[in-house]
């Protein structure tokens, strides 16, 4: 796939990365170069095998449901910018 | 132009555990903000989740109640977003592979007849914290409680075609999640929340027309009307020559319309990708076999009993299965009554409307299933007459007296049979009624049966509601016609 800055524009977007007009043309360009190369696995005959979910070749252990964390809200909200009445302040959301 | 309505419903069920999915910060409603969010719900560096095993056995109950394939290998995927209550900067849910695959429900109309709806797919995923739009300085403010709760998100295929079998559908998974109490279902706390897909159709064409999506309908009644406005706001539009456009829109139960939120397209672009930090999770047949034991009664099996088992009507097997406490008291009753139609009138009769009255649940009911059915095995072995009933249930009710028997006792109520007495009864009504005795007599036959009712009237009062009504009406039909 050939890949333009407005892709990239719009992936640094969606993921809020602040990104230069030098960075973007330098990011088409590494970029590209990771979709070549995702290209060539997918010419690879997969037929049959299961997608891989997890490099390691292990399940998900469980653990019981138990509540163990006690309140530390004062603990984590000291490295909160804005606090009041308990509640983390953020700038205005408008929907 | 004849239209077709298609409807199929996304919701979210909040499932009953004590923990969140996956760390050890409690779930409990109506804390003070941020109290029950810890560093993994906060999502801090370093953390890592841990599943919660109670999250996929409720999730593999449900599954099985819906007949539902369970898929022996699931994954956890991360949609990404962006939000001030999400923390983490995305949602972990399950996009690819869901624990519970394709599965139905059946759902049952008002005439009685019923529907099978057919269950798409149901993942695990994680709730949102909640977001204060409140004046705090012009800022919003974040609440992170709900972070990290285990939802179960149940996605119906278009099988609906109107308001009235989205609403049946709706019921129908309120009363199987709360039979298996995997979820407490209440509405009006967010433990059940629906998203409804709308689109409509000339009649008779295949292809499905474009769908509106509606959040925030959150009772079944908003999921009537929603779908109401909805349909009618799509039509008009398709039929003045627009079409509808695909986007989410909200439910004002206010204003009774959806309106659009236009949201940006790009806000639809979640990058889902299988989250590294947690493994697929396996499940064995021995586990399932294990669970599928534990399973209780489901009201579709139960409704079924009541029906062929013990002869309830349709109507009356679908409204008391609906719910498990009622279906329970129901069944104590009858096991003491011993007449499955009379438990049945007396639970939907009296005891619902009593309990509505007083806005009461039937767990909380303060007469309970034992009393009940005595009392209806009193009236049953004509101890008690109908009338007398009420009384002994309503003193049952409001707390004078243990049992059926001494208040019957207490207020005296024992119905009286004595034929004796009974006569002696009408004998005396009849000498105090020259008037009424002389009306009967003149009048044409065929009325008569209705004037009886005012001598009925007096011997019962005379009885103070004891006497055996049949009897009294028997009795006093042989001694007026005796006059003639």
């Amino acid at each position: 796939m050939a890949l333009e800055e407005s892709h990239v524009r719009r992936a640094a977007h969606l993921a809020r990365l602040a990104v230069s007009d030098d960075q973007a043309s330098g990011f088409v360009d590494d970029l590209s170069q990771i979709l070549d190369m995702v290209d060539q696995l997918q010419s690879l005959d997969t037929e049959g095998v299961m997608p891989l979910a997890h490099p390691l070749d292990a399940t998900q252990r469980l653990r019981a449901d138990e509540v163990t964390e006690t309140n530390q809200r004062d603990t984590f909200q000291r490295c909160a910018p804005a606090v009041e009445n308990g509640l983390y302040l953020v700038p205005r959301v408008v929907e | 132009m004849q239209w077709e309505t298609v409807i199929g419903l996304e919701v979210h069920v909040q499932l009953a555990t004590r923990s969140k999915i996956f760390s050890g910060a409690s779930t409990a409603f109506g804390a003070e903000p941020n109290t029950q969010a810890c560093a993994v719900d906060l999502g801090l560096p370093g953390v890592l989740p841990v599943l919660n095993e109670q999250a996929v056995a409720m999730a593999v109950q449900f599954g099985l109640a819906v007949h539902a394939d369970i898929a022996e290998v699931s994954v956890f995927d991360r949609k990404n977003y962006f939000y001030p209550d999400l923390p983490k900067g995305y949602q972990t849910s399950q996009m690819y592979h869901p624990i519970v695959g394709p599965g139905d429900v059946e759902i049952t109309l008002e005439d009685g007849s019923t529907k099978r709806i057919r269950i798409h797919h149901a993942h695990l995923e994680e709730d949102a914290g909640k977001s204060l739009h409140e004046d705090f300085h012009g800022m919003t403010g974040i609440d992170l409680n709900r972070a990290g709760t285990p939802l179960l998100e149940i996605v119906s295929e278009p099988d609906m075609r109107n308001a009235k079998e989205a609403a049946a559908y709706l019921k129908a998974i309120h009363s199987i999640v709360t039979y298996l109490g995997i979820s407490d279902g209440n509405m009006a706390e967010g433990s059940m929340r629906c998203d409804v897909n709308v689109s409509v159709r000339p009649q008779g064409q295949e292809a499905f027309g474009t769908r509106a999506e509606i959040k925030n309908v959150n009772s079944f009644r908003f999921v009537e009307r929603a779908i109401a406005f909805e349909v009618e706001r799509q039509i008009e539009l398709i039929e003045d020559g627009g079409s509808v456009v695909q986007e989410t829109r909200l439910f004002d139960p206010d204003r009774d319309e959806t309106r659009s939120m236009r949201t940006k397209e790009e806000a639809n672009d979640y990058r889902y990708f299988p989250c590294p930090d947690l493994l697929p999770v396996v499940l064995d047949q021995a586990y399932l076999d294990h669970l599928r034991e534990q399973l209780p009664e489901l009201p579709a099996d139960k409704r079924e009993r009541f029906q062929n088992e013990l002869g309830l009507s349709a109507y009356d097997a679908n409204v008391i299965s609906a719910s498990r406490d009622m279906a329970e008291f129901f069944e104590a009753v009858h096991s003491e009554c011993g007449d499955a139609k009379q438990a049945a009138n007396w639970v939907q009769g009296e005891l619902s409307g009593a309990l509505n009255r007083e806005s009461l649940s039937i767990a909380n009911s303060p007469i309970s299933a034992r009393q009940l059915g005595e009392l209806i095995s009193r009236v049953l072995d004509d101890t008690i007459n109908g009338k007398a009933a009420k009384e002994v249930f309503q003193a049952l009710w409001n707390g004078q007296g243990e049992s059926a028997d001494e208040v019957i006792d207490a207020k005296g109520l024992k119905q009286v049979t004595d034929t004796g007495a009974i006569e002696a009864m009408i004998d005396q009504v009849i000498a105090d009624s020259p008037a009424q005795v002389a009306q009967y007599r003149d009048s044409e036959p065929e009325k008569r049966g209705k004037m009886i009712g005012y001598f009925v009237g007096q011997v019962m009062k005379a009885s103070r509601g004891t006497a055996n009504p049949q009897q009294v009406n028997g009795l006093l039909k042989e001694k007026l016609d005796a006059l003639l």
